[in-house]
């Protein structure tokens, strides 16, 4: 299968597999056989790219243009394709879940959730292959819309007034400012191709490049950085298979992904640490990642103390970009996929004890570890994976950003990092301590071994299995993306 | 007949185009009274306004490449005679006109049986077909009087089929007599204009003004006129702050007249406003980039704002509606007085795009009114779900008044600020922006009316029949389309906002 063929079917195939919910929506089993048989072909497809391509770069691959100019067209470069590797490769395990979770808890309306998701999915691969701004924006709001129902999808109060800030937050920055900031970046460049360098280099004044910069860094709500953050504790009222894919990996990651994009595609690493526009950028990412972690100790509710911990984690890839050196773009890049896994395992294994004992809040988890080891073992894995403990994925990313740190001359941004594992200590891992050690107040609660059904227990112990893998590849990681940044000082 | 004289015949008819665009609609009215039988008086109509929409399409094929068409009408050559002329603008606005005007008769039909009393419903097809004469002549005649004829035939019928209305609710009287007034207001201050034009010129054929204008400069009277004509279109065009007419008529019309006016009555009289500003009169003299500068940006401003400030707070649907459509007119204007090539195409493209979008959602309305009796929210819970069709076409025609991406309304709003930018006006492109955020506010509240709520007990409605679906989806999908494929939209667009930056040249131009 040639790669623009193989390319355009990641985006085919989820919106078959919407359409199959559709039609389908009383039968469960075909239904959801349809969308998991999609999710591997979708895979699959991205497998063929991996093996056509490697880490090169190839396209643009025009589907049609709008207005001249401006076209829906796709490429394959290195940063994007790991980024589809991550969300499709996640669908399979989440898809496995989703089921076990939707049915283990009496969720309502699975074929629309089901169908949302896969439009969701769908967008997030013609986000990672966009090949120029324009194409990424379209995508970039598909998939808000797309998940904006599965946010509200409980329909309860709670739910709707959690979509509205949701949805409000995400479009207003989106339109507000990142369009704003494109269409500006149109008027002045003449394109919005992603080109490696970028395409601002002597087309704009240099006082005029942070605000720039600014147009872009909030206007992707999804990064959340702060203060447009709100939306991802206020997604939580999703059921957890979408906090787990969407709000963990899928939509997050698109955010700073685009973040990525942008800085190294559009601005151009190069031009940034020149001109030092991005200096406020990182300050602010750095301010995020410490005081989201302190907010994350407050809460009790286990998703919410996750949400604020992926807010922090995200400013990370934001800091890598910022930080406007090779190092840097590197870590950010790769703290794509190692946050992935970590936080996707942790997202689960809080569903799982949603579904085995409708626990949220986690003073009421004690003694529960002892009677779920393999969910509680999964969480510790991730945890630590996230705090960025060797041997576990999660610690490479810490050291490269560490590393562009120094390269950049600001050698306080290590501190930062520094302090940002103790309270990812601090917030996280209690919850493992007490599960284990803590004598169960809840005499309810089955004395022995009483695991969440097998689909709900199994994707995490596979993604926790991941983030122990993923330290030993991280070598590959790192030459897969090093194109990126060629170049680069 | 031969094949020869088939041929001839073919050619001679496409010779009258122009003409044949008006007078076909225009002789399906009497016909139509004097039939008499409602369901012929429907397959007239219908088969009236495919004609003119035929015949638009193959005019503005015509027109494309940026050439004009001059018709004279009995032979009798302008100044004296009666012109048409048509170029890339009016060939665009024609095909829309007449586009809304066809697809919106399927729908009429069945909805006009539960609005309108049977005795009616032959007397409200010649009222449309008149009504749809009126907007496609203003649009179509190169000859300024012939402008106010056709406005006032448009007017007056659309009066009439505003207060038919009051068979359901008798507001629609009020709406009705407050439009007549208004609209008579403006079309007065319309015909004063002309008449100090007439005075300063000797003529009332649109190129001649131009060149005659062009040569004595801009005195008084040329100055007063332009007042005149500007209020008295700014009236017919809903510009704020003289749009109280708008939010009554729309929403206590029938739903067919209301989907049919709000996707072309006001948009008739932006193109004349822009005919006259750029074709005859220059937007080289003074006065007019001041009234540009200094009344309609901030009033356009103003509508964005406090219009959809306004429609955040509407309880009824079609109120809501209405308001959108007041800010969304200020983005027209706003686009005209950028003054620049990339401004009057975003604004001739808007004129478009929000044509169709607040048509498909009028008629969104109209179906869900059909089904729960009122527009006001509180009657309209969940219906989103139990009219799925119904609520898709909601959902593609709000994202496109919000301007969400791979819709008709965010290529405009894309050409809208990106025009702002050109000229270095960053806040405008800022409040063009934030504008749109109204938009999310108060298009939201209709979709978690429509889909987050419960429906009533014991609700049984489901999507409407046929006839009035398919011009919905039809309506729905194109709101999608043309954020895709631009090519006629903001080609044309293009095309015509080059015609009309070259002033009275482009009125030449043969």
């Amino acid at each position: 299968m040639d790669t623009s063929t193989a390319l355009y079917l990641t985006m085919l195939i989820p919106t078959v597999a919407m359409a199959g919910n559709m039609v389908w929506k009383n039968q469960e089993n075909l239904r959801d056989g349809i969308t998991f048989i999609c999710a591997l072909l979708t895979f699959a497809c991205v497998l063929v790219i991996l093996c056509n391509v490697g880490n090169a770069t190839t396209g643009p691959y025009e589907l049609f243009e709008v207005v001249s100019g401006l076209s829906i067209s796709f490429h394959v470069e290195p940063l994007g394709l790991m980024f589809a590797i991550i969300g499709s490769g996640l669908w399979i395990i989440t898809h496995i879940y989703g089921v076990g979770y939707m049915r283990g808890n009496n969720e309502q309306h699975h074929a629309r959730f089901f169908a949302c998701f896969s439009i969701a999915i769908a967008a997030v691969m013609g986000i990672a292959f966009a090949s120029n701004m324009f194409t990424l924006f379209v995508f970039y709001e598909i998939l808000t819309l797309s998940t904006y129902p599965l946010v509200a999808h409980k329909g309860t109060p709670e739910a709707v007034k959690g979509a509205r800030t949701y949805l409000s937050i995400l479009i207003g920055t989106s339109i507000a400012l990142l369009l704003t900031g494109v269409i500006w970046t149109f008027t002045i460049a003449g394109t919005l191709d992603f080109t490696k360098g970028g395409i601002l280099e002597g087309k704009i004044a240099p006082t005029l490049l942070p605000v720039l910069l600014g147009l872009y860094a909030f206007g992707i709500g999804k990064a959340a950085l702060m203060p447009f953050h709100r939306w991802l504790p206020a997604a939580m009222v999703a059921p957890t298979p979408v906090s787990a894919l969407l709000h963990a990996v899928a939509v997050v990651k698109a955010g700073v992904f685009s973040m990525l994009k942008v800085g190294i595609y559009i601005f151009g690493i190069d031009f940034l640490a020149s001109t030092g526009a991005s200096e406020w950028l990182m300050w602010l990412a750095a301010y995020t990642i410490i005081a989201a972690s302190v907010v994350a100790m407050t809460k009790d509710n286990l998703k919410a103390r996750l949400a604020y911990s992926t807010v922090s984690q995200l400013s990370y890839i934001t800091l890598g970009m910022a930080l406007a050196t090779s190092m840097g773009a590197l870590g950010g890049g790769m703290h794509i996929a190692m946050h992935a896994m970590g936080k996707i395992t942790l997202f689960m294994c809080a569903g799982s004890i949603y579904v085995a004992y409708h626990k949220t809040e986690i003073s009421q988890m004690q003694g529960l570890g002892r009677i779920m080891p393999i969910t509680f073992g999964a969480f510790l894995i991730g945890a630590l994976s996230i705090i960025g403990l060797p041997p576990l994925g999660g610690s490479w990313p810490k050291f490269l950003l560490m590393v562009g740190a120094v390269d950049a001359g600001h050698q306080i941004i290590i501190a930062v990092l520094m302090i940002s594992s103790l309270l990812n200590i601090a917030y996280l891992l209690p919850l493992v301590g007490r599960g284990f050690f803590r004598p169960a107040t809840d005499s309810k609660l089955p004395k022995s071994f009483a695991e969440a059904p097998l689909l709900v227990w199994l994707p995490p112990a596979i993604t926790a299995t991941g983030c122990i893998i993923l330290f030993f590849y991280a070598g590959s990681i790192q030459d897969f993306l090093a194109p990126i940044v060629e170049n680069s000082p | 007949m031969s094949a020869t004289e088939v041929h001839h015949v073919a050619k001679t008819l496409m010779d009258h185009l122009p003409i044949l665009q008006v007078v076909i609609p225009l002789m399906s009215a009497p016909l139509i009274v004097m039939i008499g039988n409602r369901n012929l008086a429907w397959l007239i109509a219908f088969a009236a306004s495919a004609a003119s929409f035929v015949i638009a399409c193959l005019l503005l094929s015509d027109v494309i490449d940026g050439s004009v068409i001059s018709y004279h009408i009995g032979g009798w050559a302008p100044p004296l005679g009666i012109e048409y002329r048509i170029d890339a603008l009016n060939a665009l606005v024609l095909l829309l006109i007449s586009g809304i005007g066809t697809i919106v008769l399927p729908y009429a039909y069945t909805s006009v049986k539960a609005e309108i009393p049977q005795r009616l419903h032959t007397l409200f097809y010649a009222l449309y077909m008149l009504c749809l004469t009126g907007l496609l002549g203003m649009v179509a005649t190169g000859d300024a009087f012939n402008v106010f004829v056709f406005l006032e035939i448009s007017s007056l019928s659309t009066y009439v089929l505003v207060s038919l209305g009051a068979n359901k609710d008798t507001r629609a009287l009020t709406a009705a007599y407050d439009y007549l007034i208004m609209g008579t207001i403006g079309a007065t201050f319309f015909v004063i204009g002309l008449g100090m034009l007439y005075m300063a010129t000797g003529t009332l054929n649109m190129a001649d003004l131009a060149d005659r204008i062009a040569e004595q400069g801009a005195n008084r009277t040329v100055q007063a006129a332009f007042t005149f004509i500007v209020v008295g279109m700014g009236l017919k065009a809903a510009m704020y702050p003289l749009h109280h007419w708008l939010p009554n008529a729309y929403t206590y019309a029938p739903s067919a007249v209301t989907t049919f006016l709000a996707a072309t009555a006001t948009k008739a009289a932006i193109y004349v406003l822009l005919r006259f500003m750029f074709s005859v009169f220059n937007p080289g003299f003074h006065f007019e980039d001041w009234t540009l500068y200094l009344i309609f940006i901030p009033f356009a401003l103003l509508a964005m704002f406090a219009a959809s400030f306004v429609a955040v707070f509407q309880t009824n649907l079609k109120r809501m509606l209405a308001f959108s459509s007041i800010a969304q007119i200020g983005y027209m204007l706003l686009g005209i007085a950028m003054l620049n090539a990339t401004g009057l195409s975003a604004s001739i493209v808007h004129l478009v795009n929000h044509g169709i979008t607040k048509a498909a959602l009028f008629m969104g309305a109209g179906a869900l009114i059909l089904y729960s009796g009122s527009a006001f929210f509180d009657n309209l819970n969940g219906l989103g779900r139990k009219m799925p069709l119904t609520g898709a076409t909601m959902v593609a025609g709000g994202l496109s008044l919000i301007g969400v991406p791979g819709t008709a309304g965010f290529i405009s709003k894309w050409v809208l600020v990106q025009a702002a930018f050109e000229n270095g006006w960053w806040i405008i492109a800022v409040a063009i922006m934030l504008s749109s955020l109204l938009a999310v506010i108060y298009v939201w509240r209709m979709f978690e009316v429509l889909y987050l709520t419960a429906p009533d007990e014991g609700c049984t409605a489901t999507d409407p029949p046929l006839p009035m679906l398919i011009p919905m989806l039809i309506l729905a999908v194109s709101c999608i389309w043309f954020g895709f494929d631009t090519e006629l939209t903001l080609g044309s667009a293009q095309v015509a906002a080059d015609g009309l930056l070259a002033g009275s040249a482009g009125m030449m131009a043969h």
